[in-house]
């Protein structure tokens, strides 16, 4: 079932001139999905966000829940529950008193009121925090606090705004797998912002990957990461060599193009590659999926050593093929290697990708 | 649970529904939706409509009168004409500048005296530095009468003294208004350059003595141009308020002023000579704000340097201490005079002061009267429910421009915000004449009513002169709340106004209380726009202090001049309170001079 739709959503601000902040975005989300919009800084995330919520409206296309639609519905008429990134607790309420502000213009009654707020406290793990006070909190509890005050009206959708950029890189990962627990618990749509890649994968369901306003891909982490839709997708996501290499043949869903040793191979592709002989079609190739062997090795390709980090699992190199630096992570080098070394590099020809540009 | 996705596919996901032709989108059909694009007008057209009403039409109106009979006649005297016009300007104008000298060197001075020195009684005078400078206008430009002027305290006290046939040092004519000036507008500067000291990176200063700089050179080199902008911002603020001053003159006889002008044609029926005064002084207001706001604008792109506040330094010279508290003893009483002047006048018998130094018979008759007899204390009751009035209008009013001009979008924002400052930057004497040029007859903003004569036209007058305190003190706390606050509040379900009311009204309480206890103060002390528009049934606590002095009911008049001073007093120490560490006290002074 189908419960947050953006079709063709555009949002022009009226002072930033003619650029789109977020520009054609089509997006649908199921019920229970965790979906994740990321992107580098002013991608359009936030703005996108604050579309489904109700505090901007689209300067054109659509929005809806489920079948309604809600375009140009008030934020309050929206029943949405959103976890701001600097938490926006009332600050002259108490823990239980922010909780409890939802459900108060719910009208929901006193009993039910306090068995839910009890309820919503003890999934964040706050039970007995109810009268505290807001800067009596933690920056992690204040974070929990959030959380319990958007799940508590069992909204239909929650709205995560890099919630978890304001906390120290351990806490994080803790409460990264807490939200993600809470969410498939309530089996709440959620829909989170953020700009951590490893955040993202770690989290979702699926991923919408966005750059200057657009949407450059939509899919399954693992689908991100091995089949990126395009270059910019490719180096977001982890770290990824693109080459430009002539295409010798294209057939559906494999290209063949020429390697810079005169050799060829064939590498997959989406079916709309659009390639045609002559072309130069653009490969995705991750340093982990390169190796280091011999020059002499058949098909491998020719290379001279620029860079050597060693990093104790891995040891990440630059090799020059052809004058064009190539990122290699490789898990076992012969020792010694250094600066200036001629080596070759095996290519794993299954996970190279064609990507658009 | 599955959370499996419904759509795996690569690539974009195409649209559910697939409607070929989509219809229009939905509009919202009712009720206010605070983010429509519209909404911000409908909040605003109302608010616009009274600034523009009370505070710009009026303006207009003046100018009308002031070339209504005799064209710009009027105007050319202050050109060419060898009369009152022209002396009057190029003495408002002298005033001015030598009032901004004064206060500015007893302004700074004191400054770096206070920030940069520690000696013996220096927490005493920061905390009383502020008293003269909070009296209502006229208790307080009385109260250096009865210090300063022939029949003054000290000169009277110095002539017994030494024997003289005269009063010694009296204070006469522009003297006296500059003595006035200087103790009420000196805390612009004090306050502005402390701000500048405390927030001075002292390790500049040492860098430069460091690579060899005399302290001369240090003074013109570093310390001066660091303090420029806040010396500049002060000057602009001293001149201004000078040219609006009319107590001073008043009471030390200086009738060639712009404001008393306005007064003297007012009182004499030619109504249009005193518009066109008003209206060069409405001029002068305007320039002034928009060269306040250009220059404010202009310094922020210089960012103070932040660091540890700077250390003071200890007087270790004997000389220096003994002449340090010495300095201090003398500070203390110059500034704690004022009040007691007129705490202990309060307790004279009216009429038994003529020639001594201080009154010789005492009595609490003065309080018993002012509180008992019917025809005493209706001036207090006036005064009190026409304050009351103004500063709820000035709550509801300025609380929403604050809200609007921080926090909506929409066109025209700029032009609000300097309408309400305006109301500030023009002196009360032009508010007063405008709302008569304005509301003499009926007029779409007074319903057609005339209010010049009645009782509403006090409560709007006060309402024009402090609705911008409220919207100062409210959009300030504003600042200081995040948006997001509120926008929570709407996502948990609240419509706007309820949103509004819950979390961001309630948490801008503090500062609206405060503005709006400032307000309330100022109307009570409110004297130079009531003097020219109030009935015998309207009169407020100052014009009856006025009267009283002209009849030479001294006791009575220092006796009501106490209630507003202790009202004051404590409404201070309240905000104090209630925004942390004296920050009211200061932005008291600001509004207060
Ligand atoms: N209220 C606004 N008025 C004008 N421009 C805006 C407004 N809000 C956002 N923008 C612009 O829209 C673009 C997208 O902003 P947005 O806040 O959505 O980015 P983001 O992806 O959330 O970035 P970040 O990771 O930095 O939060 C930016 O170029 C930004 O400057
Ligand atoms: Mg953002």
């Amino acid at each position: 079932m189908i419960d947050v739709t953006l079709e063709s959503v555009s949002k022009r601000f009226a002072r930033a001139g003619d650029t789109a902040a977020v520009d054609d975005v089509d997006i649908s989300i199921a019920a229970g999905e965790f979906f994740t919009l990321l992107g580098p800084s002013g991608c359009g995330k936030t703005t996108t966000l604050r579309m489904v919520a109700g505090f901007y409206f689209p300067t054109s296309g659509r929005i809806r829940f489920g079948t309604e639609d809600v375009t140009h519905r008030p934020p309050n008429k929206r029943d949405t529950g959103m976890v701001f990134q600097n938490y926006a607790l009332f600050p002259h309420m108490s823990v239980a008193q922010n909780v409890a502000y939802g459900l108060k213009i719910r009208k929901v009654g006193r009993a039910e009121s306090a068995r839910r707020i009890e309820e919503a406290l003890g999934q964040v793990h706050l039970a007995g925090y109810g009268d505290r006070r807001i800067d009596q909190l933690s920056g992690g509890q204040q974070q929990r606090v959030a959380l319990a005050r958007a799940l508590v009206i069992r909204p239909r959708t929650l709205l995560l705004d890099e919630p978890l950029s304001n906390l120290d890189a351990k806490l994080r990962e803790e409460t990264r797998v807490e939200i993600r627990r809470i969410q498939q618990e309530a089996g709440t749509t959620a829909i989170y912002v953020t700009h951590d890649q490893s955040e993202a994968m770690a989290m979702s369901d699926r991923i919408a990957v966005m750059e200057s306003g657009r949407v450059r891909q939509i899919g399954a982490p693992q689908e991100i990461y091995h089949r990126p839709a395009t270059a910019f997708v490719a180096r977001f996501i982890g770290r990824s060599n693109v080459l430009s290499l002539p295409v010798v043949t294209a057939a559906a869903e494999t290209v063949t193009v020429g390697l810079p040793d005169g050799s060829e191979t064939a590498v997959a592709a989406p079916a709309d590659h659009g390639l045609r002989a002559g072309d130069t079609a653009l490969v995705s190739v991750r340093p982990e999926h390169l190796g280091l062997t011999s020059t002499t090795e058949a098909g491998a390709l020719p290379g001279r050593v620029t860079e050597v980090e060693f990093t104790g699992m891995a040891t990440n190199l630059v090799v020059e093929v052809a004058g064009e630096p190539v990122q290699v992570a490789a898990i076992d080098v012969p020792d010694g290697i250094t600066v200036g070394d001629q080596v070759g590099l095996r290519l794993n020809r299954d996970r190279m990708w064609v990507v658009r540009p | 649970m599955s959370t499996i996705p419904a759509t795996p596919s690569a690539a974009t996901v195409p649209p559910v529904t697939q409607d070929p032709a989509p219809p229009p989108a939905a509009r919202p059909r009712r009720g206010l939706n605070a983010n429509s694009p519209w909404f911000p007008y409908l909040l605003v057209f109302p608010l616009a409509l009274i600034l523009f009403g009370y505070v710009v039409q009026p303006m207009f109106a003046t100018f009308a009168e002031s070339v209504g009979v005799d064209g710009v006649a009027n105007y050319t005297e202050f050109v060419t004409g060898s009369g009152v016009a022209r002396s009057a300007l190029l003495t408002s104008l002298g005033i001015s500048a030598a009032s901004v000298l004064l206060c500015g060197i007893v302004g700074v001075a004191m400054a770096f005296l206070l920030k940069r020195f520690s000696f013996p009684g220096r927490r005493l005078i920061e905390a009383i530095i502020l008293v003269p400078a909070a009296l209502p206008p006229l208790i307080g430009a009385i109260s250096f009468q009865l210090l300063y002027s022939e029949t003054g305290i000290l000169p009277r006290g110095l002539q017994q003294l030494l024997g003289t046939e005269n009063p010694v040092l009296p204070f006469t004519g522009i003297a006296g208004v500059l003595v006035v000036h200087t103790f009420t507008m000196y805390p612009f500067f004090y306050l502005a350059a402390s701000a500048a000291l405390v927030g001075m990176d002292p390790s500049v200063e040492e860098a430069a003595y460091n690579l060899g700089a005399s302290r001369v050179r240090v003074w013109r080199t570093v310390l001066l141009p660091m303090l420029t902008p806040a010396l500049v911002s002060a000057s602009l603020l001293v001149f201004m308020t000078s040219l609006a001053s009319y107590t001073a003159p008043l009471l030390f006889g200086v009738d060639r002023t712009m404001t008393m002008q306005i007064y003297i044609n007012r009182t004499n029926g030619d109504l249009p000579m005193a518009s066109t005064y008003a209206s060069v002084l409405a001029v002068a207001s305007v320039l002034f704000l928009l060269g306040m706001r250009w220059y404010e604008g202009r310094r922020s792109y210089r960012s103070q340097s932040k660091g540890v506040a700077s250390h003071r330094r200890e007087i270790t010279n004997p000389f220096g201490k003994w002449l340090a508290l010495l300095a201090s003893v003398l500070a203390t009483m110059v500034l704690l005079a004022p009040v007691a002047t007129i705490a202990l006048v309060a307790f004279s018998r009216d009429g038994s002061w003529t020639t001594e130094v201080i009154p010789s018979e005492y009595t609490t008759a003065n309080f018993v009267t002012i509180f008992s007899d019917p025809g005493a204390y209706r001036p207090i009751l006036n005064s009190l429910q026409m304050s009351l009035l103004a500063t709820v209008g000035c709550v509801v009013v300025g609380v929403l421009i604050a809200y609007a001009v921080r926090r909506l979008d929409f066109r025209g924002r700029g032009l609000l915000d300097v309408a309400v400052m305006l109301a500030w930057a023009l002196p009360g004497t032009v508010v007063a004449i405008n709302l008569i040029s304005a509301f003499s007859t009926g007029n779409a903003f007074s319903f057609g009513q005339v209010l010049i004569g009645t009782f509403w036209i006090m409560p709007l007058a006060y309402f024009v002169r402090f609705l911008p305190l409220v919207f100062r003190s409210s959009s300030a706390t504003l600042a200081q709340i995040d948006p997001s606050l509120e926008e929570a509040a709407r996502n948990l379900g609240a419509p706007w106004w309820r949103a509004f009311g819950t979390v961001t009204l309630r948490l801008m309480l503090p500062g609206v209380l405060a503005g709006a206890l400032l307000a309330f103060v100022n109307g009570v002390g409110e004297f130079v726009a009531s003097v020219l528009i109030y009935t015998s049934e309207t009169a407020p606590i100052s014009v009856e202090i006025n009267n009283r002095m002209y009849s030479f009911e001294v006791g009575t008049a220092a006796a009501y001049g106490m209630l507003q001073v202790v009202l004051i007093f404590v409404v201070m120490v309240f905000s104090g309170r209630l925004q942390n560490g004296g920050r009211a006290t200061r932005e008291a002074a600001k509004w207060t001079a």
